[in-house]
């Protein structure tokens, strides 16, 4: 365990309540639905109603003469402009050497639609309310095509194919580890354990749905963009260059209060390109927010895999080899880290923190007629992890071991980190052993048996499960990165301005959009420099004032952000200590700085960091010769790996035996975040994203139509959002180990909720029908799943 | 059509079309924006207001039926204490984290005030029953289940003595 007592009052370790609060507690926000520009107009966007169709005439007439309407904007027009299509982040090459098929993605479809929601016209009007007429009467001809929304479906060969030069729907034939040495050991294997699973769609329904307001000034020939994102400087990057060709610096983008991302607004989307076009082609300012209903098709979706799995054992249920074949959907087109997700940010999560000594992993990403997937939190692990901890639970329920002792059997022990995994990854530092007792113990997991009984007499099924992970945050180091794929760097900045009062101001790369990262950052920032937070502001989200950064996914905020903002807080520290040997007649490497003072180290010759401040700006006793004057300091941080949090999650569940339905009654998750900056904000992170996680496994699916292609989960009156009363008061905790490599040990906490829950929660339930010979439930376990699924059971046979 | 309705204590005439949503007549004719709009199907309750002291989804309400009624919104809620600190739910939102993104906060608050009226000191399964009509994607509602109940004890606790 960290000694995290913290000596600052707002500094490392300390739970102090947020900074961010009270403008959203007062109504105060600014979220880019709430912005009026001079002169704005409004877009609404005409979308397909079909999966798939060859797309004929639009004759936007009707639409044209509509009162108020300004503009009906087509494919036709943008290819007029010669505006570029949507951009994929990430280029990845399949097992025989070849570039992922990587077809044109139009800003409006050209040609055909491919998923039901693919926009095809713009309409921009004087109010919303003529936009929204207007938008009903473009009469857009369609020749309806055959669709395919599932993956199973759409490698067939007689399959509808999306796209002519991607035939049989694959984007990219993947693989990753050794396939010679997993044939190997399954050759000699004493015994196999299988698995077929689904990992079921997701839609990552932020509660503020996403929206863009555009404006153009010809003046100074500049142009900005305020939106919903996560990455402004990605989209300024990934739009300006190759989508509207806008040289950088004449284009800001700003994302001003988000609320919530969840990886859904992490990508470039279509949407912000054409409400940016349509300012700068009519000179008026352009907002556009998206309703919920059609969030729902115009949100990249999340997860949409079909998996098979194998496990060769010996006789003591050790892990031999591992084999996974996955079938992932990407969807109608490349969303901005679409083809990364299922390959990159899974395969190497499949070791898990077994120590399998050979894995071979091949994923097949297939297009089909349905919105793009993409990142949804967790991205990658959730789905590695609901593979591996299931197939787990299976080998031991077909050994006859029991579930923990086969994981403590496999698993990696403290002192065997650093660990190199067969696919790709070392894990630096990690106690899974120490999660997982700690985990059983809060669980009273020794005490389950006496409450199964007493469940089994009020006439209900109850089980309990267990899900031990690892995940992978701050996805780096950029070089490596590069060479699997991505098209951009995954280092981060941050900028510290120490104004003369001693006040500082820290502009960041990253964004936050619930993750508390103004209080975050400037407890840091407080730690390092010895200033109360009060005294610190953090800025981000706007490319006119923060320098060049990744934004705020894949947990990697504080463990790249945050490095990066201590290694600024260091050239500061640094530059301070110069001014004050200067000032106290010292040596430079005499002079300390601790607890916001410098000290000559042995004596009492101090000077406070406010004084430092102010003599960087009013130089008057400062070595003017070799020193600028000045305060400020800039760090870029490439991080040298991933970092690993992890932990153990125990759930359990009863089932009613008439209705099928789940009701989750305890939750314990202990995890492995490395250091804790803001222990609040860290359970709040676990909180969420375990609920997020205990969505999927009980309510959450974005179930399509095959035979139409419709999304038939399209609100939230179809799309089960976990509500208040579906979950127990959870209990969590952390167990931490320090990173090694991020300069304050930390390791991330944002997505592990989301990547333990789904598993630990689906293997209670399996557990609690085991007695009915039940060995695998696809998620959601919805009422009616887990009825037929009891229906069609053998007869009760020996519980465990 | 004309309005004539209280708006947070002020007196408020102003003129919108018959199918104006309540929400959308605070957040584009008043520019009262802290209430939200998170679907199109009355299911999420970020648009939570008060009228007539009772918590309404004023995307369900049409501007034009709330004339001649006195509304309170989220801008409006600390005031209504007599100081210009936050209401006591505000408050209690804020000291146990019951907010991340904040957009549903609005909602989830002045849900939560209406309900810790007439409910000094609920326990968690009563607060979680009640936020039913809100969505938040955040928190996991553990912290605003724990809000909503430090809240209700700090909104009645001058009234016991």
């Amino acid at each position: 365990m960290l000694d995290n007592l913290p000596a600052n009052p707002t500094g490392i370790g300390a739970s102090i309540l947020r900074k961010e609060d009270r403008r959203f507690l007062t109504g105060r926000g600014n979220y880019v639905a709430d912005l009026k520009r001079p002169g704005m107009t409004f877009g609404v966007f005409v979308r397909s109603p079909h999966a798939h169709a060859s797309l004929g005439a639009i004759d936007t007439e009707a639409a044209r003469v509509v009162p108020g309407v300004l503009a009906v904007l087509t494919g036709a027009d943008l290819a007029a402009d010669e505006v570029g299509g949507i951009p994929c982040g990430w280029g990845i090459t399949g097992r025989d050497g070849q570039p992922m098929k990587e077809p044109a993605h139009p800003a409006l479809a050209l040609g055909k639609v491919r998923y039901v929601g693919d926009a095809v016209a713009f309409v921009v009007a004087e109010t919303a309310e003529a936009a929204r007429q207007a938008a009903d009467v473009v009469e857009v001809a369609y020749d309806v095509l055959p669709s395919v929304v599932n993956v199973l479906d759409a490698v067939r060969p007689d399959a509808p194919v999306l796209f002519d030069e991607a035939p049989g729907n694959l984007c990219c034939d993947w693989e990753m580890g050794d396939r010679a040495a997993v044939d190997a050991a399954f050759a000699g294997a004493a015994h196999v354990a299988r698995l077929s699973l689904v990992n079921n769609r997701l839609v990552g329904n932020p509660m503020e749905p996403r929206a863009a307001v555009a404006e153009y000034d010809p003046a100074g020939d500049r142009t900005t963009l305020w939106t919903t994102s996560q990455f402004p400087h990605v989209v300024r990057l990934l739009m300006g260059n190759f989508v509207l060709k806008i040289p950088q610096h004449k284009l800001r983008v700003v994302a001003p209060d988000v609320g919530g991302g969840f990886g859904v607004k992490q990508f470039h989307y279509a949407e912000e390109a054409v409400v940016t076009w349509a300012a700068r082609r009519l000179g008026r300012a352009v907002k556009w927010v998206c309703e919920r209903s059609e969030g729902f098709i115009s949100d990249a979706h999340g997860r949409d895999h079909v998996t098979e799995a194998e496990m060769a054992l010996d006789e003591t249920g050790k892990f031999l080899a591992l084999r996974v074949s996955t079938l992932a959907n990407m969807g109608g087109y490349l969303s901005t880290f679409g083809p990364n997700i299922p390959t990159n940010l899974y395969a190497p999560l499949l070791a898990g923190v077994y120590t399998t000594p050979a894995i071979h992993c091949e994923v097949k990403c297939v297009f089909t007629n349905t919105v793009p997937v993409d990142a949804y939190r967790g991205a990658g692990r959730p789905e590695a992890t609901f593979v591996l901890e299931r197939l787990v639970d299976v080998c031991a329920a077909e050994l006859g071991m029991d579930r923990i002792a086969i994981r403590r059997r496999n698993m990696i022990t403290a002192d065997a980190y650093p660990y190199q995994t067969p696919v790709m990854v070392q894990y630096d530092s990690g106690d899974p052993v120490g999660c997982m007792d700690r985990a059983l113990e809060i669980a009273d997991w020794a005490g389950f048996p006496a409450r199964r009984e007493a469940a089994a007499r009020r006439g209900v099924y109850r089980g309990i499960g267990i899900s031990t992970y690892i995940e992978a945050c701050g996805l780096a180091p950029s070089r490596i990165a590069i060479r699997l794929g991505a098209r951009g760097g995954l280092y981060e900045s941050a900028a510290i301005r120490v104004h003369p009062t001693g006040h500082v101001t820290a502009l960041m790369g990253t964004h936050s959009h619930g993750q508390g990262h103004e209080t975050t950052f400037a407890q840091i920032v407080s730690e390092k420099l010895g200033v109360p937070v009060e005294n610190v502001d953090i800025v981000f989200g706007d490319t006119d004032r923060v320098q060049f950064g990744m934004g705020t996914y894949g947990s990697r905020s504080l463990v790249v952000g945050g490095t990066a903002l201590s290694k600024a807080a260091d050239k500061i520290i640094l530059k301070g200590r110069k001014i004050a040997a200067h000032q106290m007649e010292a040596a430079i490497d005499d002079v300390v700085f601790e607890g916001g003072t410098f000290r000559v180290a042995g004596t009492d010759r101090t000077r406070s960091f406010e004084e430092i401040s102010l003599s960087a700006y009013v130089p008057a006793d400062f070595p003017l010769e070799i020193l600028e004057p000045g305060l400020e300091e800039q760090a870029f941080y490439d991080p040298v790996n991933f970092t690993y949090p992890g932990g153990a999650h125990i759930a359990e569940v009863e089932i009613d035996r008439e209705t099928g339905s789940v009701r989750l009654v305890s939750y314990v998750a202990v995890d492995d975040v490395g250091t804790v900056i803001n222990p609040m904000i860290v359970a709040g992170q676990l909180h969420g994203g375990i609920v997020q996680g205990v969505g999927q496994a009980l309510c959450e699916n974005a179930a399509y139509d095959e035979g139409s292609g419709q999304l038939v989960a399209g609100s939230f009156m179809d799309y089960c959002m976990p509500r208040a009363d579906m979950m127990p008061r959870m209990h969590v905790e952390t167990h931490n180990t320090r990173c090694s490599h991020t300069d304050l040990g930390t390791k991330g906490c944002g997505e592990m909720g989301t990547i333990g829950s789904p598993a630990a929660v689906t293997n209670a339930i399996v557990n609690a029908l085991s007695g009915l010979g039940i060995t695998h439930v696809d998620m959601p376990a919805s009422p009616n799943r887990i009825w037929r699924v009891m229906q069609t059971a053998q007869l009760p046979q020996a519980a465990e | 059509m004309d309005l004539m309705l209280e708006v947070n204590g002020q007196t408020v005439r102003a003129s919108a079309p018959d199918e104006t949503l309540l929400v959308d007549f605070l957040r584009d004719t008043l520019g009262l924006t802290g209430t939200h709009v998170g679907c199109d199907t009355s299911q999420c309750g970020a648009c939570v207001v008060h009228v007539d002291g009772r918590a309404v989804k004023s995307c369900t309400m049409l501007a034009a039926s709330a004339d001649g009624s006195r509304v309170l919104t989220i801008e409006g809620l600390a005031a209504t204490t007599g100081g210009n600190d936050l209401h006591p739910m505000q408050r209690a939102f804020h000291e146990n984290h019951g907010l991340q993104c904040g957009f549903c906060t609005p909602g989830m608050v002045m849900t939560a005030v209406a309900y810790a009226a007439d409910h000094a000191a609920p326990d968690e399964a009563d607060v979680r029953a009640a936020l039913e009509g809100n969505l938040c994607r955040c928190t996991g509602y553990q912290n605003i289940v724990a809000s909503v109940i430090a809240g209700a004890a700090a909104m009645h606790a001058g009234k016991e003595a």
